[in-house]
């Protein structure tokens, strides 16, 4: 709650106050000093901080956060229309990328030292610097624009068609993206568990190596990579502004990304207090999934 | 023997941070260089013809060029006399370099954009801006997380409660949304704004690490000694504490280097980012879907190569550093 609250003072602080005022950015070019005047009263801008401050706090408690100031459209109303195909994207994505990245974590960490190991890390150190732009534009245009493999852009009408044709390339490119920083991560997170005595002990009474590695291993590695899964989420909500942008995938990204080309502060407000608090419902969620893997967790 | 010593010793015997420290000290000299104005000083110099191709690729692509510009030519006129046919035909001739008013190369080192400016110039100048960003806003991060951690790990109570509540705020907004929600906010491009909000949004990682080294730090003799002679509040976080938590610091300005170099590039292949007249990786990307499209792949060739080439030796000099200077950690 009091974070919140910060994030309520922050934002407001942030739009409010830094900001200026909205009256120059809504009026236009070749604005008259009435229109200014009228265009402030309806926003309630001409009132004190306080009061303003108070208007948001009710806005944020009941959330409505009004009409976009450039397309007019409820802002409530471009959330449930928005998330859709957000999480069509997203969900496959996180998925995916987590089991590819343990399955090849899981091979270096067996492997270590190997020439393996050290191949695929020095890959994974050189393709996490090229730009997440790059893997856009380079699979965008060879994949799509030459060998035709998926449409270019766009969005269908069905559900089916959206997730398998639409969203196939976006999902390769964030799987592509992820992959990299994924495994050098839990490759780390395995390698912590290999070195520890019950390992040594269920390789001693003759368990395989696929189940040493699969079942102890990987239920002990679980809790940091459950935290990583976890935090990756609410950035991926809003995160997947460049592959949303670029694929003309009309989800929240895009619309994060018009919103700040268009100044339309509503829209910016509203996504950052929901993603904040969808933030904080999340990390609640992986404290209570901690405690489901290992019941010596304590929750205070 | 000093601590930094020590380091330095385990530093030199690792191969892999030698060789990526001088690349990193290669690309600082670089961007030293071009900020003196002593390279790449007239990159905005419309050398070549427009789009013009790598030299190694040579004639074949303009001829390639040529035709593509030939059949485009014909056109139905309808029988009305074209009113732009001169012009027309004057800014044909001019992509193709047959103007006779510039002297205009037909091939550049590595090409050229859409003016005819070399891409190589553009690329170290794109270094500079973003080697500029990437330190700047770093060091302002790592200057805003020792200040907050320092203070919260010291003084504890009130303070720690204070500046924890912060962490939490900020840290409970995705970075890159709350990048941009200060972008929107501020809504004026140029270098010094992107350092601002990078460096603003970006301490806290660094906070959270200090603090903790600073509430292990404080009950430590050497304090308590320090505090048996009079030292005072300041005199003892900066003077007696900071020095042994010195490293931490140093690793994590590095890492941040690299992840505000990325940050930056996104903030400007969107237009939130440098201003119009300052060239970087992320405004060079930003012309490359179109040029794609068009079969000109050299500008996103050479800004990818340049950047991925100052990251991966940015992140490997990284990881020596905090091997030499914390050798436990393996």
């Amino acid at each position: 709650m009091p974070t919140l609250l910060g994030v309520v003072l922050l934002v407001f602080f942030l739009f409010n106050w830094v900001g200026g005022d909205p009256a120059y950015i809504l009026a236009g070019k070749i604005a008259n000093p009435e229109s200014i005047e009228n265009i402030r009263r309806s926003l309630g801008v001409d009132q004190p901080y306080w009061v303003q401050l108070w208007i948001f706090i009710q806005q944020v408690a009941v959330a409505d956060f009004g009409a976009s100031w450039s397309t007019n459209e409820r802002v409530s109303q471009i959330f449930a229309t928005r998330l859709g195909p957000s999480l069509t994207v997203l969900l496959p994505l996180l998925v995916v990328s987590t089991i590819l990245a343990l399955a090849a974590a899981m091979l270096v960490a067996y492997y270590r030292g190997s020439l393996t190991d050290r191949a695929i890390m020095i890959g994974c150190t050189v393709g996490q610097s090229v730009s997440i732009l790059v893997y856009i534009l380079v699979l965008q245009y060879l994949l799509a624009y030459q060998l035709g493999w998926f449409p270019v852009q766009g969005w269908g009408s069905t559900f089916a068609d959206n997730l398998l044709v639409y969203a196939a390339l976006p999902i390769l490119v964030g799987v592509v993206v992820s992959l990299a920083p994924d495994i050098r991560l839990y490759r780390s997170f395995f390698l912590e568990e290999m070195g520890q005595d019950y390992v040594r002990t269920a390789r001693a009474k003759g368990l395989g190596e696929g189940r040493v590695m699969g079942l102890h291993v990987l239920r002990n590695a679980a809790i940091p990579i459950v935290t990583n899964v976890m935090t990756q989420v609410p950035g991926l909500l809003a995160g997947a502004f460049l592959i949303e942008r670029f694929f003309s995938i009309p989800g929240i990204g895009r619309e994060v990304i018009l919103a700040v080309e268009r100044s339309d502060f509503p829209v910016i407000k509203a996504v950052t207090v929901y993603v904040a608090i969808a933030t904080m419902v999340i990390n609640l969620a992986a404290d209570l999934l901690y405690r489901m893997l290992d019941p010596r967790v304590q929750l205070k | 023997m000093s601590l930094w010593r020590l380091a330095w010793r385990r530093f030199l015997r690792d191969r892999v941070g030698l060789v990526s420290l001088v690349i990193v000290i290669a690309f600082v000299a670089l961007a030293c260089a071009s900020a003196a104005g002593w390279v790449a000083r007239d990159w905005g110099e419309e050398a070549g013809v427009s789009y013009a191709p790598p030299r190694f690729l040579g004639l074949q692509v303009e001829e390639a060029a040529a035709q593509g510009a030939a059949t485009l030519r014909p056109q139905e006129t309808y029988g009305i006399a074209d009113p732009l046919a001169e012009e027309l035909a004057e800014i044909q001739k001019d992509l193709l370099g047959l103007s006779g008013t510039a002297s205009r190369a037909g091939t550049l080192v590595f090409g050229g954009d859409k003016w005819g400016r070399d891409v190589v110039k553009k690329a170290i100048k794109g270094t500079e801006t973003s080697l500029v960003v990437g330190l700047a806003a770093a060091a302002l991060a790592a200057f805003l997380g020792t200040l907050f951690g320092a203070a919260a790990g010291y003084y504890g109570r009130w303070v720690d409660d204070f500046f924890n509540w912060l962490y939490s705020v900020f840290t409970s907004i995705p970075y890159l949304l709350l990048v941009l929600a200060v972008a929107a906010v501020l809504n004026q491009k140029g270098t010094a704004t992107v350092i601002l909000i990078l460096g603003l949004t970006g301490w806290t990682g660094i906070f959270r690490l200090i603090r903790a080294e600073y509430l292990k730090h404080k009950v430590r003799e050497y304090v308590l000694a320090a505090d048996a002679i009079g030292a005072s509040d300041a005199r003892r976080m900066f003077a007696h504490i900071l020095p042994n938590v010195s490293h931490v610091v140093l690793v994590q300005l590095s890492l941040h280097v690299v992840l505000f170099i990325k940050s930056e590039v996104i903030l400007s292949f969107l237009g939130f980012g440098v201003g119009v007249d300052t060239v970087s990786w992320g405004s060079m990307l930003a012309e490359a879907p179109s040029e794609l499209i068009l079969g000109m792949w050299w500008q996103i060739a050479a800004a990818t190569l340049a950047m991925a080439l100052a990251v991966t030796a940015f992140s490997l000099f990284t990881d020596s550093v905090r091997d030499a200077l914390d050798p436990r950690l393996q």
